[in-house]
């Protein structure tokens, strides 16, 4: 027995060239068996989870939103896409013993302490404004990141620019305590 | 399940088991990266993107498939991004991580994706304010950048790559 299993996992160059290859057979297979290109996206399913979610209780208000009308309420292709991360996620995790039950995440740790609380505020509203922005840039780093990269698209490039740009400056400024 | 929804829990399924395997679903990772620590997700999705990018652009030449380019709307990109950047370091994921994050055991992802589910609800009732400001500002549509370069697609691509293992090359020198 090998106890010394937990391994760093495969090279991110590996990994993310074979990511490179889902994505085209993905494409192809969109194309082939949907009759539309699609291309992997994520941030899309989280106004179709808000809209499931909010037709439970306010069905009439869902269904008169601009918003939720044209992003379709719908459990799609994309929508089952993110589900399946969730899996394999945990499939791969397991197979390389390096699933963890982690409450607070070592950086957010050494800086804000072990409470739960503040991870779970932090993480909630760092949720909201990210989201209010992936969709008003209409893509987050799956949709630019990723897809539009790889077609050239002018918006992903600055997109990413933006992303990055202002996440090291908030990341700075958040984790980095001043040296008094 | 239909076979587009069965088409997206497969193709879900090994995004998440690489998205693992590349070990870049961790929020040490995400906010490393944005520390400057810590390059994994780089190496990560520039990889992705110089085969996908090679692939994408051949299936498209060839009109099997057809490209999708999102809009440069300039307040959405420059604003949305921002806020987006601004949320991801505080939140350490992106949509797509957050939930392969959970997968893996780290439950404080929760947290995230119901944040994110809110701002998704929050921006379903700003819309009709976004479309009449922001949105309208200016809007130069979907374009590549061979047409505000004038460089041709297949001279751009291998650029791209030279660019990125020189990238590569640096951060494997400087250990990030």
């Amino acid at each position: 027995m090998n106890r010394k299993r937990t391994t760093d996992g495969w090279s991110p160059y590996l990994a993310g060239a074979l990511v490179g290859l889902l994505a085209i057979a993905s494409v192809y297979a969109t194309t082939v068996w949907m009759g539309k290109t699609h291309y992997l996206g994520a941030s899309t399913t989280f106004v179709r989870a808000a809209g499931l979610l909010e037709r439970t209780v306010a069905a009439d208000h869902v269904a008169q939103n601009e918003y939720f009308t044209k992003s379709k309420v719908v459990i799609d292709w994309q929508f089952m896409l993110v589900v399946g991360i969730f899996f394999g996620a945990f499939v791969s995790a397991l197979s390389d013993n390096s699933y963890r039950l982690e409450h607070v995440p070592p950086i957010w740790r050494k800086r804000f302490g072990p409470s739960i609380g503040k991870r779970a505020a932090g993480a909630f509203f760092g949720g909201i404004v990210a989201m209010f922005g992936a969709r008003l840039a209409d893509g987050c780093p799956s949709g630019h990141g990723l897809s539009g990269m790889m077609q050239l698209s002018v918006s992903a490039f600055v997109a990413l620019a933006m992303f990055f740009g202002i996440g090291v400056v908030v990341a700075h400024f958040v984790y980095k305590r001043r040296t008094a | 399940m239909n076979t587009e929804q069965w088409l997206g829990l497969v193709t879900g399924v090994l995004f998440g088991f690489l998205l693992q395997k590349g070990r870049v679903l961790r929020f040490d990772k995400q906010v490393g990266a944005m520390l400057l620590k810590d390059m994994t997700i780089f190496k990560f999705m520039l990889s992705a993107i110089l085969v996908g990018m090679v692939g994408i652009n051949l299936l498209a030449d060839t009109g099997i498939i057809t490209l999708g380019h999102k809009p440069m709307n300039v307040g959405a990109i420059v604003i949305g991004g921002g806020l987006f950047g601004a949320g991801w370091a505080i939140m350490g994921f992106c949509p797509g991580t957050s939930i392969g994050a959970l997968g893996e055991g780290r439950w404080h992802a929760l947290f995230a994706i119901a944040g994110m589910i809110t701002g998704a609800a929050v921006y379903a009732e700003l819309f009709p304010l976004m479309k009449t400001t922001v949105l309208a500002w200016k809007d130069y549509g979907k374009i590549d950048l061979s047409q505000i370069t004038g460089v041709a697609k297949w001279i751009l691509i291998p650029l791209f790559w030279v660019g990125c293992l020189a990238l590569f090359a640096w951060f494997e020198k400087k250990r990030l």
